[in-house]
């Protein structure tokens, strides 16, 4: 019991030096205001690496991914809000920049669906609860003889 | 002995299964063919350029290893054409770009004005030398920033600008004959 309680906790000590891995490794990438790079960060962190499509751009090394990083940089540091930097992208990449994409008529189905897939289901298990059951005809005697038949040892 | 409630539901059951297979066979059946005749790319996302004015540009040639340059280029003479051409994303470090080699030659022999450029690449004119040079001048994006302006995600990127400056189709990947026979030859042929 306690080599189990022993080994949780290292594992949870590994797990807190660990920390996450950052991409942006490169100090010489990040803007020397403090609070420009947090912003910067956050708005990477939404945008998806075009190359790799799975990541953030903030995440990925590929070098469109570090291009699009110095770009905003570049434009957070000239002031742009965070909506304008993301408004940048998608006017060349469009939305499947945006790794959370925006809700219109386009996307409409896929953030909906989770509500029709729970709505189906309601909907199915109340029909299949108020189906009436199906009506079948009782045994005549000659099946009922057979079947005493059957079931006698 | 026959049961005294019919049931329509059950042949319902047979017929639904089947006319979903049959709707899913016709559309695997249009899905494909659509590829094969260079129409649908299912890897190709769509383009924001499409229907819009070419972004502004000024690239300077790209480099040639004796000393001097190829001609570079701007938007500003792809307008001035006042005809279709193509613009063609390239690297001698990309692999499907030697693949679409041969299907540039060809469209330079059938007269297609195309205007290379090469992405974040320093040997360019290692790599014409060796696979032909189909361009009509080959600008450099050593920094890929005017990729970014065209929303470029990979070499090689084909993309059809009109007699109007209007950029009218993208392909992303190496062009391929059926793509050329499919998508660029009609538009190519619109006012030349």
């Amino acid at each position: 019991m306690s080599r189990v309680v022993l080994s949780g906790a290292i594992l949870a000590v590994l797990l807190l030096i660990a920390g996450p891995a950052l991409a942006v490794s490169d100090p010489l990438e990040m803007l020397p205001d403090r609070q420009q790079e947090v912003r910067a960060e956050a708005v990477g962190h939404q945008l998806r690496c075009l190359v790799c499509q799975n990541e953030s751009v903030e995440d990925s090394d590929a070098d469109l991914a570090r291009d699009l990083r110095r770009i905003i940089r570049d434009r957070v540091k000239a002031g742009d809000s965070d909506q304008h930097v993301i408004d940048w992208m998608v006017a060349r990449y469009g939305n499947f920049i945006r790794l959370r994409p925006p809700f219109d008529a386009h996307t409409l189905l896929l953030w909906l669906a989770p509500v029709l897939a729970v709505g189906i289901c309601v909907i199915t298990v109340l029909l299949s609860r108020y189906r009436r059951p199906v009506l079948v005809a009782p045994l005549t005697n000659e099946e009922r003889g057979r079947l005493a038949k059957l079931i006698q040892p | 002995m026959s049961l005294p409630t019919a049931q329509p539901s059950r042949r319902l059951l047979l017929i639904a299964p089947l006319a979903l297979a049959g709707l899913g066979g016709v559309a695997a059946w249009t899905l494909l063919s659509r590829m094969r005749q260079g129409i649908y790319d299912p890897r190709g996302l769509p383009s924001m350029l499409i229907g819009k004015k070419l972004p502004s540009f000024d690239l300077p040639g790209a480099a040639r290893p004796g000393g001097g340059a190829f001609q570079g280029f701007s938007s500003v003479e792809i307008r001035a054409a006042h005809r279709p051409v193509l613009v063609n994303f390239f690297a001698s470090w990309c692999i499907p770009c030697v693949e679409e080699a041969p299907v540039l030659m060809q469209l330079k022999a059938d007269g297609v004005p195309i205007y290379g450029i090469a992405y974040k690449d320093r040997r360019t004119a290692n790599f014409l030398n060796q696979n032909g040079n189909p361009y009509t001048r080959v600008g450099s994006d050593e920094p890929g920033r005017v990729a970014i302006e065209f929303g470029l995600y990979g070499v090689p990127e084909t993309y059809v600008v009109d007699a109007d400056g209007i950029v009218r189709f993208r392909w992303s990947g190496a062009l391929t004959d059926d793509v050329v026979r499919g998508s660029l030859s009609p538009l190519l042929k619109g006012r030349s």
